[in-house]
């Protein structure tokens, strides 16, 4: 269960990005967050991937109160939880390699040694070849580089993805091959997804469910 | 497909390029890398625009369809090697510009801004952020017309108008604007020149939907006063609901030419790519084309879109020239 209650969030305390949000969303369940650019859903998607400290209120992830984000954040909470955002440049250290950049999160968590399987597994199910995988961030295509930061979101088997914009620069068919690789995911594993964005139709046809985001914000979330 | 109805077709098409503002013929863009690689980023693309119709480029990121728009531009870096023609109709009667062969003085004192305007795709970066939205429009005025300077402020505010920004906006900075309205900023300025030719470069990335729809019907009654435009776009929807005519670009190729109702209505495009393009869509099948685009430094003899095409033969390892602006060998058929 992912359950953010009365959340106030943004970057100055004096003027909040939005005040009193709620949101749940029950195991394994998909659900499409949907408002225009610049409401605050972003911000309250980086909330629930433990990136962003609320102001205030109650986040309880699978039973545990969150009560530290970022690096505070206690590992097995973190690697939990995880996140794709709109933009894969800004996204991504231009430094490393594709391969590189899938185990990242593998390697922070001191799991180095299991990296090179698990980007072997994962490369394929997101449509990445061997090939691509070698190359650094300026040599492959916005689309290209999503994919492999989808990849890097999964490595870690997390129980809940968090996917902010993630196609909103894609065309059609990445788009749809995104998506597709998510869901064989989630099938797999059986965990939730919150995919947040603007386009009705894609989360619509996407998710179990979709939210508006002006609801989230008068407690109007009921199930 | 009969002969005859090939002949009417290529009748059709050879008086669209008698009339057409732009003709484009065998536009070729090569990129030299170093280590002796070419990046074949655009091939042999023909395309007509004649006055008072939407032409959207659609393809994916990487497709080569921005290096088009920039190639009539001329705004391409210094390793690109261009071939081919772009006819630019004269204004008044006066004879075409070749807009690959002429050089950056003309390109930039008679072509960008003034018979050509541009439609940027991130209006924030085309903006400078100390300047105000009317302190822009001024300045392009006074560059683009040779309007004197009282007359300045009313020409901007009249630009302005036609782009739909509110006046009580123009004494505002570019960050303060939305990213609807610093995209009418940037149309505004597209149009001061009163350009013929509009080229509009993903003008609706990043969006909201209901953005996206007003940007594209104000780009459309700018064609309904008899300008022409280009749209390039990777959405499909902003194209369907603007564009007279569609042409599909994959891996630097013109691959299908479609009339846009024929293309999204129930009979459908007829390249293989074409279809798959619009059965990835969410409100279609969702279902995505298999595989990922060929590299344009490693592009292969035959057909590009062979080794993602449920319908290639061996055939197809020769490419398939265009036939009634479609370069096929299978054509799919129409769907009704
Ligand atoms: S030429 Fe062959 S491979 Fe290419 S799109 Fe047509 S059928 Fe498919």
């Amino acid at each position: 269960m992912l359950e953010l209650n009365g959340i106030t969030a943004g970057y100055d305390r004096r003027a909040p990005v939005f005040r009193g949000a709620r949101l749940t969303l029950a195991p394994g369940e998909s659900v499409g967050l949907l408002g225009p650019s610049g409401c605050g859903k972003s911000t309250l998607a980086r909330v629930a991937a433990l990136l962003h400290r609320p102001d205030a209120g109650r986040y309880v992830l699978d039973g545990t109160e969150i009560r530290a984000w970022r690096h505070r954040a206690p590992r097995e909470l973190r690697t939990a939880v995880g996140v794709v955002f709109q933009q894969p440049r800004t996204a991504a250290d231009p430094r490393l390699t594709l391969a590189d950049l899938i185990a990242e999160p593998l390697r922070a968590t001191g799991r180095g040694a299991e990296a090179a399987a698990r980007v072997a597994d994962l490369a394929p199910t997101v449509g990445l070849t061997p090939e691509l995988l070698s190359r650094r961030p300026h040599a492959v295509s916005d689309g290209q580089l999503q994919r492999a930061c989808l990849a890097r979101a999964l490595s870690l088997r997390p129980r809940w993805l968090i996917c902010d914009e993630m196609t909103a620069m894609l065309d059609a068919s990445t788009t749809a091959a995104l998506v597709a690789a998510v869901e064989t995911y989630r099938a797999g594993t059986g965990a939730g997804l919150l995919a947040v964005g603007h386009d009705r139709v894609l989360l619509e046809r996407w998710c179990d469910r979709t939210v508006e985001w002006k609801d989230c914000l008068t407690g109007g979330d009921e199930r | 497909m009969t002969g005859n109805v090939l002949r009417a077709l290529e009748a059709v098409t050879a008086e669209r390029a008698g009339t057409a503002l732009l003709s484009v013929r065998g536009l070729t863009v090569r990129f030299r890398l170093s280590g002796g690689r070419t990046v074949d980023a655009v091939s042999d693309a023909d395309l007509d625009l004649v006055p008072g119709e939407c032409l959207a480029l659609v393809g994916e990121s990487g497709c080569g369809k921005s290096v088009l728009a920039s190639a009539l531009l001329g705004l391409l870096p210094a390793n690109a090697e261009t071939t081919g023609t772009a006819l630019l109709a004269g204004p008044d009667g006066t004879g075409p510009t070749d807009l690959l062969a002429a050089g950056e003085k003309t390109l930039a004192r008679t072509v960008r801004g003034r018979r050509v305007g541009l439609v940027p795709q991130s209006p924030a970066a085309h903006l400078t952020p100390v300047r105000t939205v009317r302190a822009h429009l001024e300045e392009t005025v006074r560059a683009l017309t040779g309007v004197p300077r009282r007359e300045r402020r009313a020409r901007a505010e009249e630009a302005a108008e036609r782009a739909a920004f509110p006046a009580t906006h123009l004494d505002r900075h570019p960050h303060e604007l939305s990213g609807g309205l610093a995209q009418r900023a940037a149309t505004a300025l597209a149009l001061i020149g009163d350009a013929r030719l509009l080229l509009a470069d993903e003008p609706t990335t990043g969006l909201d939907r209901d953005l996206v729809d007003r940007t594209a019907d104000e780009l459309r009654r700018h064609v309904d006063e008899g300008r022409a435009l280009l749209l390039i776009t990777h959405d499909l929807a902003a194209a369907e609901r603007i564009a007279d005519r569609v042409a599909v670009m994959y891996a630097g190729r013109i691959v299908e030419t479609a009339p846009a109702h024929r293309f999204f209505g129930p009979a459908g495009p007829r390249h293989p790519y074409a279809r798959g393009l619009l059965d990835a869509l969410p409100e279609r099948a969702f279902t995505p084309i298999p595989g990922m685009p060929p590299e344009l430094t490693a592009l292969p003899d035959g057909c590009a879109f062979a080794p993602r095409c449920p319908r290639a033969t061996d055939l197809c390892g020769t490419r398939p020239e265009p036939r009634a602006a479609v370069a096929c060998h299978h054509p799919e058929h129409p769907r009704a």
